[in-house]
């Protein structure tokens, strides 16, 4: 029997999902530039980014993806409510995390694998608010981050997926997560941002 | 439809562990977050050469020094000096001027932690001439941070940091006219915190000492549920006087609070509040 790997199609069979967490580091903003813009209004789904950046500065990610975006952008809040349809940023100098009852809260914990927000520890608390009904994926970086959490992800469930490292701006993190524990795809940006598009929420 | 996960084993030892630490120890978790809690208590356990979270219960039951192991993992202090650098240039600009009228100020630094914020406070009531007049109270629930906190010991390799947040802050002055380092340590000036009372304080279970003036309260509520933002927010309400003034973390609100329309925003991006 020929090996083909697994299509999105066959990894999205019988799957329900409730939010989206993607994870970057270096090169993140530029691939998600190619992945985001394309969520239509009416997404139904809530999609939770975690990139690295500057702590004890703020950034302008909220302003300037909502100027691409036809979803609400919005930097998470501590104890807010997540809303589908809305593309959410961990806020720079704090780690974010998912409570049981799916809301966000905030933490000042020290920074892990030198990150603060670290995709790991959003990761790891969404995989145990959302169970199987989360996806996770990772994308470019210089870094280990994102590797435990999204084998936390698989571990409950959930739907994993790489950036195809041969096509990451840096292949450290999509190649740490691989070899953390195999995802359900290994995809390029185009590809995923299909993916996204496929994901429904019923 | 979503179907939310139902809580896990850990999830309800954690529960009955947090019960165990109140009956016995009368430390008060139970309203805290649950995720950054659940985290904290994992990375204890497995520190702590425990392989369950029940096992932890145990020993922390049976083992008074287990638990205050326990409790330096569940109050984990991550603080900096002049952490927020604007928020002291707000203070500057709408709080000290008016604290400035009062003949004598009492402020509350609410879960001190290892007292980096007291220090940072201490320096901008100097600098503004408010110190000699002031008594500070440094609360916090854990006593090993706050043994921490009146030494005023501080690692010389993050005096880089703090020197770049002073100067962001409007600081006066050359940073180190405020330490003497001494191998890898920074000694602060003992002059700066002898008004500073230091005492173990519960937001969760204890309640208001002191009528005072301003409280800052950075970063702490966060690891709080709702009901015991509120309950803290209810003892600082109460705490300060006719239009007092608070100052919470950057990513903290009080907006959905019952509290919220006591107050009237003075630097929204800085969160500092003042009652109404």
């Amino acid at each position: 029997m020929m090996h083909t790997p697994p299509s999105i199609e066959l990894a999205l069979q019988g799957r329900t999902t409730g939010a989206v967490v993607i994870g970057a580091s270096a090169g993140g903003v530029n691939a998600l530039m190619s992945i985001l813009p394309a969520l239509p209004r009416g997404f139904p789904i809530p999609v939770i980014v975690v990139l690295h950046v500057m702590s004890n500065r703020p950034n302008q990610l909220v302003e300037v993806f909502q100027q691409r975006m036809a979803i609400p952008v919005r930097e998470a809040g501590d104890k807010e409510e997540v809303i589908p349809g809305t593309l959410y940023f961990a806020p720079a100098g704090y780690h974010l995390l998912l409570e049981h009852d799916r809301s966000f809260s905030l933490s000042c914990d020290a920074p892990l694998h030198y990150a603060r927000p670290a995709i790991d520890i959003t990761m790891e608390t969404a995989a145990d608010a959302y169970g199987a009904a989360l996806a996770g994926v990772l994308l470019t970086g210089a870094n280990e981050d994102g590797a435990a959490g999204l084998a936390a992800i698989g571990r409950a469930g959930g739907l994993t997926v790489v950036q195809e490292p041969r096509q990451a701006q840096v292949d450290v993190m999509p190649l740490h997560a691989i070899r953390a524990r195999q995802p359900d795809l290994v995809l390029p940006l185009e590809e995923i941002r299909r993916l996204l598009l496929m994901l429904e929420n019923r | 439809m979503s179907e939310e996960a139902g809580p896990s084993d850990v999830d309800i030892e954690v529960r009955i562990l947090m019960e165990a630490i109140f009956l016995k120890y009368s430390y008060d978790f139970r309203d805290y977050t649950g995720a950054s809690q659940k985290r904290r208590v994992l990375h204890a356990m497995t520190e702590m050469g425990c392989s369950t979270v029940s096992q932890l219960q145990s020993r922390v039951l049976h083992e008074p020094a287990a638990f205050s192991q326990l409790l330096q993992y569940l109050t984990i202090p991550v603080t900096e000096m002049f952490r927020d650098p604007s928020y002291f240039v707000s203070l500057r600009e709408h709080v000290l001027p008016v604290l400035s009228t009062y003949p004598s100020l009492k402020i509350w630094v609410a879960g001190c932690s290892t007292g980096e914020e007291v220090f940072s406070l201490a320096i901008l009531l100097k600098e503004e001439g408010l110190l000699e007049r002031s008594i500070i109270y440094a609360t916090d629930i854990n006593p090993q941070s706050l043994e921490k906190a009146k030494k005023g010991v501080f690692p010389l390799e993050n005096m880089r940091t703090y020197t770049a947040n002073y100067q962001a802050a409007g600081g006066q002055h050359a940073f180190s006219d405020y330490y003497t380092a001494a191998y890898s340590a920074a000694l602060f000036d003992r002059s700066l915190v002898e008004n500073v009372t230091f005492a173990d304080h519960s937001l969760a279970t204890d309640s208001v000492f002191a009528e005072t003036q301003f409280i800052s309260c950075r970063n702490v509520m966060i690891y709080f549920k709702k009901k015991l933002q509120e309950r803290a927010l209810g003892l600082f309400h109460d705490s300060l006087c006719h239009r007092g003034f608070l100052g919470l973390g950057s990513k903290e609100s009080i907006d959905f609070s019952s509290y919220g329309p006591r107050f009237e925003v003075l630097a929204k991006r800085d969160r500092v509040f003042r009652k109404r």
